[in-house]
This record gives C-alpha cells, structure tokens and sequence, in this order.
C-alpha cells in the first residue's frame, strides 16, 4: 500500500513539476537549472540516514560518500544561483 | 509519533520547493525563490538528523568537507566557467543517488523485488547522470574536444550496451539473492558506460539541451533513490526537478527546430553533415579603422553574442563599447538567442556579469522586429544562431531554426578567428552577403581596440 500511495505522489509531483514552469524568460535559464539541481541534491537526506547507521558496513562507507557529493551538490548549488541571480538584480536597481 | 512529526515536516519543505521553483521561474521572485528552497532543504536536513539512533561522527565529518568544497566552488568559478560546475554539481548529484541506493541494497537483509527494481533504477540513472555530466563537463572545460564523437557501429553498440543493461537489472529482479552483488557491479559499470556514449556524439552547440536533460536526470535519480528508501521528500523533489528539467530540454530543443531525439542521436556537429547549397560571393574583411566610421555614425546598434564571446572572455570590453555607443547617441542593445552558449541562458550570465543594463537584454524575437531599423548588427561568436540559411535555404540541415535576423541589418559586422564554419560545419551564408564585413582576429582584442578608436 505504502508503495501505491508513493508512486501517486510521483505522478502527482510530475504533472505539478510540468505546470509550475512554463514559460521561463531566458536569462533565468542558467539560474532556474542550477537551482533546480540544487534541489535534486535532496537525495542527501538518503546519504544522512545511510551515514548515521551504527556500524561499520559497506553499506554505511556508500552512505558517507553519498553524503559528501550530496552536500556539494546542495552546498554549492544554492550559493552559486544566489550569487548569479544577485548579479542579475543588482543591475536591476539602477 | 517522531515518524510523524518528520514526515509533517518533509511536506513543509516539499511546500518551499514548490514555492521556490515557481518564483525562480520569474525575473522578479528568483532571488526569493532560491532561498525559499533552500530553507526547504535546510528543513529537510535537520529533521533527517532528529532521528534517533545516528551515528553523527560520519554525519558531521561529511557535512563539513561536502560543505566546504561546495562553498568554495561557488564562490571561486568565474562565471565564464558557470556551464562546467553546473555540470559537474550535476554529475555529483547522480553519483549520490546511486551511492544512496547502492547503500540501501548492502544494508537490506531480506529483499523484495520492488526494492531491487527501484534498486536497479536509482543505479541506472544516477550512474547515466554521473558520467554523462563528467564528460560534458570534460568537454565543457575543453580537457577533451568538444565536437561529436562518432564512429561505425556507435548506435548498435549503444543498442547492446543498454539492452545489457536492462537484461543485468531483470536478472536482479526475478533472482532476488544469489550473487546479486555482482550484479549490482556490473549494473553500474553499464550505467556508467551508457552515459558515457550517450554524451560523446553530442556536439558543442547541442549541449545546452544535454546540461539541461542531465539535470532532468539528477532530479528523477533522487526519485528512484527516494522509492527505494521509501522517503516521500525525495520523490517529490526529485520528480519536480525531473519535471522541470525536461521542460527547459524541451524549450532548449525547440529554439533549434529539432527533436529530442534528433539532438540525442543525430550525432550533428561531428563535421560529416550536409553543409546545404552552395554559396556565391566572398567574405569581405574590415580593418577596426574603418569600422569605426560605421559605428561612429550609428543610431541603433545591436549586439548578438554567441560561445565565442565566452571564450574570449569579452563580455566587460563588449559593455564597455556598448556605454561608449549610447554616449555616442546610439541605441544599443543585446539579443540574445536561446540556445547561444554552451548551457541555457548563458550569454545572459555572461552579460550581466559585465553589468550590462537589464533593459538592454533583448530576446530574439523582440530584436528581430526592430532588425530592419538596425544600423549595425555587431555579430560576437555567434555563427549558425544568425545563419540566414535556416530561413531561406530549404537543403540545409538547419532550416526552420528560429535565428536573430542580423541580416535584415543595414550592415554587419561578424567578429570571428577565422574563416571557418562553425561547430556544426555550416556554411554562414551570412559572411557572404553584401551588407556583412568581417572583422577577424580575438574578438576581446578587436572589441578593445574599436573602444580606444573612440577614445581617440
């Protein structure tokens, strides 16, 4: 049942993500991507559980590798959009 | 009860990602949206860690050192190089999905097979991300060549590659226990591989589509990475930026006039596609002398930027000679075409790193309303997104790209290296035209030198 209900989500999720975004002017191209790749490093919420187990397994050396690219990509990919977008308003206040 | 609260507080940051993807979608809300996300993620983080029973040494020690490379990245990379670190965040964000789902099937005892066939997807797409981003990286960066690489046999071998992929991830599936962990090795070595040949045939030009499809694939590796640890956050956040992504490929796709499919499998820019009809007439060369007179006299002026002025790095000279222009009298402005650059709106980065004006900015289709009453087109880099072929030559493998009109300018000034095509081995029909002189050499050196004519 659990899985019924997640893949509902998954769908739901999808139609939301099409309609949310549909005409983007371009010079927020750049920025809408590494934004949004930002939030694709959600999965570091995975890496922090597979980290966090009490052990010394395989599995959990994965988790801490996961972990360490998930927050780079999180890390870095919101302060590089807010320094491009910062640029783009700075501009805009002349 | 704890369970619940997480999950309560996993649909609040569900809620800000929703929120800030749709404001970064407008000019006036970004700024906002991205920090609204990014409260989200922060949200997200911290009630991961309220869980009990985590072993925070590892936590705390990865945090850091994922912290502190993704700090300085972002603060250091020049904004000329903005299109290999969104590539390369990328390519982490993938790799990090399969580790998370790699992890998951090491820890599991007793497995189902809903779990090794999310198992399976989370491997497949977060390893196509990860080399597929390392390689446009690679080429991005210019540490291997950036035009497509075919060769015989390329789409069979393909064919094979992921079919052995599939077969790998069926094997894991109805064999749920034995030796599966070999499986799973060989299911990630493929993964790798098929990203590898799906990015190399992929010329220069076509790579803002492939950053942005890579991106709808590090969305939807967090998805699979998100069924297999059952966590409702990353599906949903995965499956927007899944979502998002390929919206912006498809945006990307159609200011070239071609299909996903075309740009993924086309193998175009790898120098053997057709080059159209043939051309009359020669390219004439201009001294920056005489195109001073030109530009001196000019009331309306129009700057079409391509990848060669990020190369070059002439964005801050180009600013500067276009306030010189309006002190000048002149009107000026930019258009910028969709896909000019190596990722989606990278000429716009480019330029308002160089604080060239907002309202300067112009679309092409806003350009190209106005380009009968142009003066000088100034064409920097740019070749095939002002090739007049797409419009008029119905043989050429561009025809019916939406192109900026530089053309129907009274004269046009194409800044250029050489007399080469470009990256798609097209001849320039507008190099040959009567209104068009070239300007050869560095288009930082030949935009510097225009600007200490007028300082003379």
């Amino acid at each position: 049942m659990e899985i019924i209900l997640l893949l509902f989500t998954f769908v739901l999720a999808a139609f939301l993500g099409f309609e949310l975004i549909s005409k983007v002017p371009s010079q927020l191209h750049t920025p809408l991507m590494s934004g949004s790749n930002a939030i694709s490093g959600i999965t570091i919420v995975g890496a922090l559980i597979a980290t966090g187990q009490m052990n010394n397994d395989f599995s959990k050396w994965l988790g801490f590798a996961a972990l360490v690219l998930a927050t780079i990509n999180v890390v870095g990919g919101y302060f590089v959009t807010d320094r491009m977008l910062s640029m783009f308003k700075a501009k805009k206040d002349k | 009860m704890q369970d619940n609260l997480i999950n309560v507080a996993y649909i609040f940051a569900a809620i800000l990602f929703i929120m800030g993807i749709k404001m970064l979608g407008s000019a006036s809300t970004a700024v906002r949206g991205n920090r609204i996300s990014s409260l989200g993620m922060l949200i997200a983080i911290i009630v991961t860690l309220l869980r009990s029973g985590l072993d925070y040494r590892f936590i705390t020690l990865g945090l850091v050192i994922g912290g502190l490379v993704g700090l300085i990245a972002a603060k250091r990379v020049q904004m000329t190089g903005m299109p290999e670190l969104v590539a390369l965040f990328n390519g982490f964000g993938g790799l990090a999905s399969l580790l998370v789902g790699w992890s998951e099937f090491e820890k599991s005892a007793e497995a189902d097979w809903f779990l090794y066939f999310v198992v399976f997807i989370a491997l497949l797409i977060g390893g196509i991300t990860f080399s597929g981003s390392i390689i446009a990286y690679l080429k991005l960066s210019g540490k291997i060549g950036g035009n497509a690489v075919v060769f015989p046999l390329q789409k069979l071998i393909n064919l094979l590659v992921m079919t052995g992929a599939i077969l790998a991830g069926f094997l894991l599936v109805f064999n749920v226990g034995e030796n599966s962990s070999l499986l799973v090795w060989l299911l990630i070595g493929l993964a790798l591989l098929i990203g590898v040949l799906g990015v190399i045939p992929i010329g220069g030009g076509d790579m803002p589509v492939v950053i942005a499809l890579l991106n709808s694939f590090s969305g939807l590796g967090a998805a699979a990475a998100g069924f297999v640890i059952m966590n409702t956050v990353l599906v949903v956040a995965g499956c927007l930026v899944g979502a998002s992504g390929l919206i912006l490929s498809i945006i990307m796709c159609k200011a070239m006039n071609r299909s996903l499919i075309n740009v993924l499998f086309g193998g175009f820019g790898s120098g053997d596609t057709a080059s159209g009809s043939e051309v009359e007439g020669e390219m004439k060369a201009l001294s920056v002398e005489d195109s001073y007179y030109v530009l001196e006299a000019a009331q309306n002026v129009v700057f079409v930027p391509g990848y060669g002025m990020a190369v070059a790095q002439a964005q801050h000279v180009v600013k500067e000679l276009s306030e010189i222009l309006e002190k000048n009298g002149a009107e000026v402005r930019h258009a910028v075409h969709p896909v000019a650059g190596r990722m989606p709106g990278h000429m716009n980065v480019l330029l308002a790193e160089a604080d060239v004006p907002y309202d300067q900015l112009c679309e092409m289709e806003e350009v190209n309303s106005i380009m009968p009453t142009v003066d000088v087109a100034i064409i920097i880099g740019a070749n095939d997104v002002v090739n007049p072929a797409a419009i008029e030559d119905e043989s050429s493998p561009i025809f019916g790209m939406p192109i900026v009109n530089a053309h129907q300018a009274k004269s046009v000034f194409v800044l250029k290296r050489g007399q080469g095509a470009g990256y798609s081995g097209i001849v320039n029909t507008l190099f040959f035209r009567e209104n068009c002189r070239m300007i050869y050499g560095d288009a930082k050196a030949t935009i510097s030198s225009m600007v200490a004519q007028f300082d003379n």
